[in-house]
């Protein structure tokens, strides 16, 4: 009952802050309602009974990824009024898209049916004695460790795609190289003269270069 | 009267009391924290620290806290009002909800969940967007500045602190904190893992933006950082929400490594102690070292401290999970194999 509540409760703010990650005028109005929501999908997750997927998207997405975006969306410089001119143009295309979405959800939805033990295999599909962190763990690492693998693979590339792409040999900075400035020695710069009464000293050849 | 307790009512009820005995004793830590702190500093620069208000100045934090009540909110012209309100609120809020799965003594937490570590990790993670919310919000230079600086910072040192939370995993075998004291039994964390023990103690120097890591506050650069906009209450909740975050941290590092409410031997005179002193007796430890790092290091440059996070503890603490995951499997000493 109470859980009911709490689902009905936290699935509408989802779907309220949604709209509004579309509908509000200020990009970074935007991106904390889109932070919202991805709270309140990990609380539905949490509802579920699915503790570990909801704190890793809290982690990743709402501490990480999120914080990168909102990051780039403060920097950004926008004009508001020039942002909003073409909608009228792709509204078309946008609409096309949330068709299809749509068709395909229906489908899906109307597929659920047609395998009369596989919602019962979906709802209940840890045993009794095992935590959900465990028994994702012992799937992952065991059954899809291929596929787990190749995703981590597909991760790297992009990651190394993205420093490539963004990458730029700085000759003229100076910046500090910490193990140079360990290894320095006194006698590598220092030489001790004496200098004589009226004379003054001048420094051996070599180390004036 | 046990009956009660298990009706819906009286788990609410229970809950709330529960919450309250926890949230009370933390806001007077949080208050009596910064005197220990004023004190203490003044004790390593040969001064007296605050001794005026009450014996040995000890009603000082209440004197402070009236000041701030007394003074003039001011939301500057320009600022995004809603937001500007909310961040320190969601500041304060974060550093007091996650003390919700923090074991005190055995099985003494509010909620004793499976995934506590994770819980910790997810909430401390939320914290930077109190952060970074008021440093737009203030409409202001110096204070975006600050914001951009910590919002960096805080994410860079996060990825080492996860691996080396990820470590201390496979050494349990459970998420749970409860689990994971009690895994200390025999011998703390601190002692096996003690380059990650550092690690994780510095890292939460820089999660909780303190001295040496105190750029997103740098008075010398960017006045003071995200807060500069901020007065009275509001400010004073930025404030607050860093002290109780740094009593966190030490609570984490407390649990994780200090095998929590566990004694030092488990002999005579040192089990006379009930485990919540103990647990106390720890974290205040952590945090005289935070206040003895913040008097003594001089703060780091910013390139400095990303080359640290990144370049120094990030592989570090990716050799050091590999290396003991591997020494665990090869003894067959890893918890539930």
């Amino acid at each position: 009952m109470i859980a009911n509540l709490a689902f009905d409760f936290f699935s509408l703010i989802l779907l309220t802050s949604a709209v509004m990650v579309v509908t509000s005028r200020n990009p970074v109005h935007a991106v904390l309602f889109l932070i919202l929501a991805f709270i309140n999908a990990a609380v539905l997750f949490l509802l579920a009974g699915a503790e570990f997927l909801a704190f890793i998207l809290a982690i990743v997405y709402v501490g990480a990824v999120a914080v990168l975006f909102l990051f780039v969306v403060m920097m950004l410089d926008v004009d508001f009024a020039a942002w909003r001119e073409g909608f009228q143009r792709y509204a078309p295309i946008g609409a096309l898209v949330a068709l299809v979405l749509f068709v395909e959800l229906a489908v899906v939805v109307a597929g659920w049916t047609i395998a009369p033990a596989a919602p019962a295999a979906r709802m209940f599909p840890t045993p009794d004695n095992v935590t959900n962190t465990v028994a994702l763990g012992s799937l992952i690492y065991t059954s899809y460790l291929p596929l787990f693998q190749l995703s981590g693979i597909i991760l790297l590339v992009a990651m190394i795609g993205a420093i490539v792409l963004t990458h730029r040999d700085r000759k003229r900075a100076k910046t500090q190289n910490l193990s140079a400035q360990h290894a320095r020695r006194p006698e590598d710069t220092l030489v001790m003269v004496s200098a004589k009464l009226n004379e003054g000293a001048t420094l051996p050849e070599k180390e004036i270069l | 009267m046990s009956g009660f307790f298990q009706t819906d009512l009286g788990i609410v009820i229970l809950t709330l009391a529960e919450s309250l005995a926890l949230i009370v004793p933390l806001l007077i830590g949080v208050a009596y924290l910064t005197l220990f702190e004023r004190k203490v500093m003044g004790a390593m620069q040969l001064r007296k620290g605050p001794n005026i208000v009450g014996p040995f100045g000890l009603w000082q934090p209440f004197a402070d806290a009236l000041k701030m009540l007394f003074k003039e909110t001011i939301i500057p012209t320009g600022s995004d009002r809603l937001l500007f309100m909310i961040a320190p609120m969601i500041t304060f809020g974060l550093a007091v909800v996650a003390w919700a799965v923090i074991p005190v003594n055995n099985h003494w937490a509010i909620a004793d969940i499976n995934v506590g570590i994770l819980y910790l990790f997810a909430i401390s993670s939320l914290g930077v967007y109190g952060i970074i919310i008021a440093g737009w919000a203030s409409n202001s230079k110096y204070a975006f500045l600050g914001a951009l600086r910590s919002a960096a910072q805080m994410v860079s040192y996060e990825v080492s602190m996860g691996f080396i939370i990820v470590t201390v995993l496979v050494c349990v075998g459970s998420l749970n904190l409860n689990d994971i004291v009690m895994a200390q039994r025999h011998v703390w964390f601190a002692i096996p893992l003690f380059p990650l023990f550092i690690i994780f103690f510095i890292s939460g120097l820089a999660e909780t933006n303190r001295a040496p890591f105190d750029l997103a506050e740098g008075e010398s650069e960017i006045v003071a950082g995200f807060f500069v906009e901020y007065s009275a209450m509001s400010f004073a909740l930025f404030f607050l929400g860093e002290y109780a975050n740094m009593i966190l941290i030490s609570a984490m590092t407390t649990t994780l490594f200090l095998g929590g409410w566990l004694p030092l031997f488990h002999c005579a005179p040192f089990t006379w102690l009930p485990g919540p002193f103990w647990f106390l007796g720890k974290v205040l430890f952590c945090l005289f070292v935070f206040v003895w790092v913040r008097a003594t290091l001089p703060r780091l440059r910013y390139d400095q401290l990303m080359a640290l996070g990144w370049k120094v503890f990030l592989p570090i603490t990716l050799v050091y999970l590999v290396a003991v995951a591997g020494v665990l499997e090869y003894l067959g000493w890893l918890p539930n194999a």
